[in-house]
């Protein structure tokens, strides 16, 4: 392919690329930077709301934005440098646990304790999605070819259901005396309330993930496994290789590239874990890095929201995904690399 | 016969719309955005009658909101609008005053409707709701307990009907993390006498009425479903319909709920008061919910909103929907399940006091009240970190030099 043509194959999705991804992101980065602020003004305001049986009227000193001419609040932009950084990451107090060897007060820290959270849910279930969907994936293999397709239609449907939708059907469930607590109630013979407490819901969201994404890695294995190697599979039962060996030493290696692909994906998508937290509302137990942008841009009554903060925050969980890519990153460049030569 | 069939519609139409309650026809594209609950539902379908109207019905409204009205022209003509969610729209000058409107055309308004913002009306309130105490009232009887109406009361009543064991857990509580939570300690503080702000807008919540609504939220959360942090109004709501819980503070707007055949196991034994009071008044805050008129349209645009929602709240309205909520409009008759709000008010509880700062206040309260609540801080960490989280955000609001 000549160097023209492959600029205009490539040209477009590397425009879009530029203009959806790194516009984006070069923006956030900046306003992490800086703070937009209006300009306030302190004014006497006499406010009156519905009383009984009258109205009441309060005068008290408001403090409100100045309007400009064309009817727009006034603002200025401040440089911060790191202060919103710093807002997010609370490094002194952070420190000052952490010399005490105090996690729990680390962990009284917004950040911190998404952090904590985030890496959790994300390690936990990365070998959980990729043991469940080798598992799945053989079992589906190995099944009779009458009966594949509708396994294959039955363990996709996880797949397919909303992510917040699922979420909110597990809670629903589990919640107060939903089904599947009056039934662990009636079996243990114990009060249980999984929304009362951390741990428990914790492991929900764990369980709702694994469900939710092992049929996209059953889905990359089991495409995997019908390029096999047949000889050598053949090769290995007349050397006397058991079941285990087999899959040990012929089948993981040639799923490796697709192992990897799927742990970059899942390690990206679970970094950014979201839908679980509104889902399955755990804010008052656990939150997540990307919750704490969302709480952060979220307007409250009055208006208010941290855009700078937010910013920050955002910075700091993109940073989070790519150390933790990294070493697969690393694994697949030197893989690239051994093949050319 | 198709054309019959139109023919039919128009007719009835026609018909429906001269018994309907409009007093002018409407030519003019009306748009309106408001909260979704039921009260909004029975204004909004009455507006609905003058013809040219579209109601957006939106529980998420107070995120659109600000940005709507702030375009130009505005992508509503009519708001609806409380105590918290007028002050983005004052603050950015979207909503225009009303007096002349009203001139014309409000000649049904009442006094107490109108919100006054340095005299000029810039708001038109339909009515109030609060949270008050709801009880089942043969369950206290049986019991022989008199109706708290101090929190020192409802929790000695909470522990016999807890020993009793005629429900589940004796109190319901919206204490749902986030916005609920944070309001829940806002009624207890502003009972306890407490204050939020001191002078240049610094948080001063770290003082003993602090501890002390910090200390008996913790102690009513003993007599609840241990899943309190997740359970908002409707789940309170719910666990009341199934006979689940014997009191709680609940927002008016759900009373009607209660005496629902549909929905309710407790038809008829759950009785309205006063919220119960702390150490200095009702531990309660009063809402109202009322519509605004945006800046950003031409002048013919804004009478014609203006006398739609004119047409939303009239007493033939009421009279259909006297029960959904507690009316400020005339023709209003208070019932029995207005008693709550009625009574909370003569108790000397506080409007909700709605500014930029309580907003990020509401919100450093909402997220830090947990806290104490599971164990994970003592009183006066969760109001030094709730303190100084409203900090952060007020300095990078610009609220704090």
């Amino acid at each position: 392919m000549n160097t023209k043509t492959f600029a205009a194959f490539v040209g477009p999705s590397i425009f879009l690329m530029l203009l959806f991804i790194a516009a984006p992101l070069v923006s956030v980065f900046m306003q992490s930077f800086y703070v937009t602020q209006p300009v306030f003004e302190q004014v006497e305001v006499e406010t009156c709301t519905p009383g009984f049986p009258n109205q009441t009227c309060v005068t008290e000193t408001k403090i409100q934005p100045v309007l400009g001419d064309d009817g727009k609040i006034v603002t200025t932009v401040k440089y911060v440098g790191l202060e919103s950084y710093s807002n997010v990451l609370e490094p002194g107090r952070a420190w000052e646990a952490l010399s005490a060897l105090d996690f729990d007060a680390l962990l009284t820290i917004d950040f911190w304790k998404a952090l904590r959270f985030t890496l959790t849910f994300t390690l936990v279930t990365l070998p959980l999605v990729i043991g469940v969907g080798l598992a799945i994936a053989i079992t589906v293999n190995n099944a009779t070819r009458m009966i594949r397709g509708p396994i294959i239609f039955v363990s996709l449907l996880p797949f397919i259901i909303t992510p917040v939708i699922g979420a909110l059907s597990i809670r629903w469930l589990f919640i107060g005396d939903g089904i599947m607590t009056a039934f662990l109630e009636w079996w243990l013979g114990r009060d249980i309330s999984m929304f009362g407490q951390g741990w428990t819901i914790e492991l929900l969201m764990m369980f709702y993930r694994v469900w939710h994404v092992a049929p996209f890695a059953f889905l990359v294995f089991y495409a995997g496994l019908q390029t096999v190697n047949q000889d050598t599979l053949e090769s290995a039962v007349i050397d006397g290789a058991s079941r285990w060996e087999r899959l040990r030493y012929v089948i993981i290696p040639h799923l490796m590239p697709l192992i990897v692909f799927v742990s970059l994906i899942h390690l990206m998508d679970s970094y950014r874990v979201f839908e679980e937290i509104v889902g399955f509302s755990s804010q008052a137990y656990r939150i997540s890095l990307q919750w704490l942008t969302y709480d952060l841009l979220t307007p409250d009554d009055s208006g208010n929201r941290s855009i700078s903060r937010a910013s920050a925050s955002a910075m700091l969980t993109m940073i989070g995904i790519v150390v933790l890519l990294i070493p697969l990153l690393r694994k697949t460049w030197r893989d690239h690399k051994g093949g050319r030569v | 016969m198709l054309k019959k069939l139109l023919l039919a519609g128009a007719m009835s139409l026609a018909v429906t719309g001269a018994a309907s309650a409009c007093d002018f026809t409407n030519t003019t594209p009306v748009k309106s955005l408001t909260a979704g609950f039921e009260a909004w539902k029975a204004v909004t379908s009455f507006m609905a009658k003058c013809g040219d109207f579209e109601a957006e019905l939106d529980q998420e409204f107070r995120t659109k909101q600000p940005a709507a009205f702030a375009a130009n022209p505005s992508l509503y003509q009519i708001g609806g609008v409380a105590n918290g969610t007028l002050v983005p729209l004052l603050n950015e000058g979207t909503v225009r005053p009303l007096d002349d409107l009203i001139a014309k055309h409000g000649q049904n308004l009442t006094a107490n409707q109108l919100i006054k913002i340095n005299g000029e009306t810039m708001a038109v309130a339909m009515m109030v709701n609060a949270q008050h105490l709801m009880y089942r009232e043969d369950i206290l009887t049986d019991l022989g307990i008199p109706v708290p109406k101090t929190y020192d009361e409802v929790l000695s009543a909470a522990a016999k009907i807890k020993e009793a064991g005629v429900v589940e857990y004796p109190i319901g509580g919206t204490f749902k993390t986030g916005w609920n939570l944070g309001e829940e300690f806002v009624n207890m503080y502003l009972g306890m006498g407490g204050e939020f702000f001191g002078p240049d807008n610094a948080a001063t919540i770290e003082n003993e009425q602090g501890v002390a609504s910090l200390e008996m939220l913790k102690k009513l959360t003993e007599y609840m479903d241990p899943e309190y942090l997740v359970s908002d109004s409707t789940y309170v709501q719910q666990q009341f319909q199934q006979g689940k819980i014997a009191m709680a503070n609940l927002w008016a707007s759900r009373a009607g709920a209660m005496d629902d055949p549909n929905e309710s196991q407790v038809v008829g034994k759950v009785k309205m008061a006063g919220a119960p009071t702390a150490n200095a008044r009702a531990a309660s805050t009063l809402w109202w919910d009322g519509i605004v008129i945006a800046k950003n349209a031409s002048d013919e645009e804004a009478e014609a909103a203006f006398r739609v929602a004119m047409n939303g709240m009239t007493p033939e309205m009421v009279k259909e929907n006297n029960d959904v909520a507690v009316w400020l409009i005339e023709g209003y008759e208070p019932g029995p399940l207005a008693l709550g709000v009625v009574q909370t008010a003569e108790a000397g509880a506080l409007p909700y006091p709605a500014s930029s700062q309580m907003g990020l206040m509401h919100t450093a309260l909402g997220n830090g009240v947990a806290d104490y609540l599971t164990g994970a801080k003592d009183a006066e960490t969760t109001l030094k970190d709730i303190a100084a989280a409203y900090t952060t955000s007020a300095k990078e609001a610009g609220l704090i030099k």
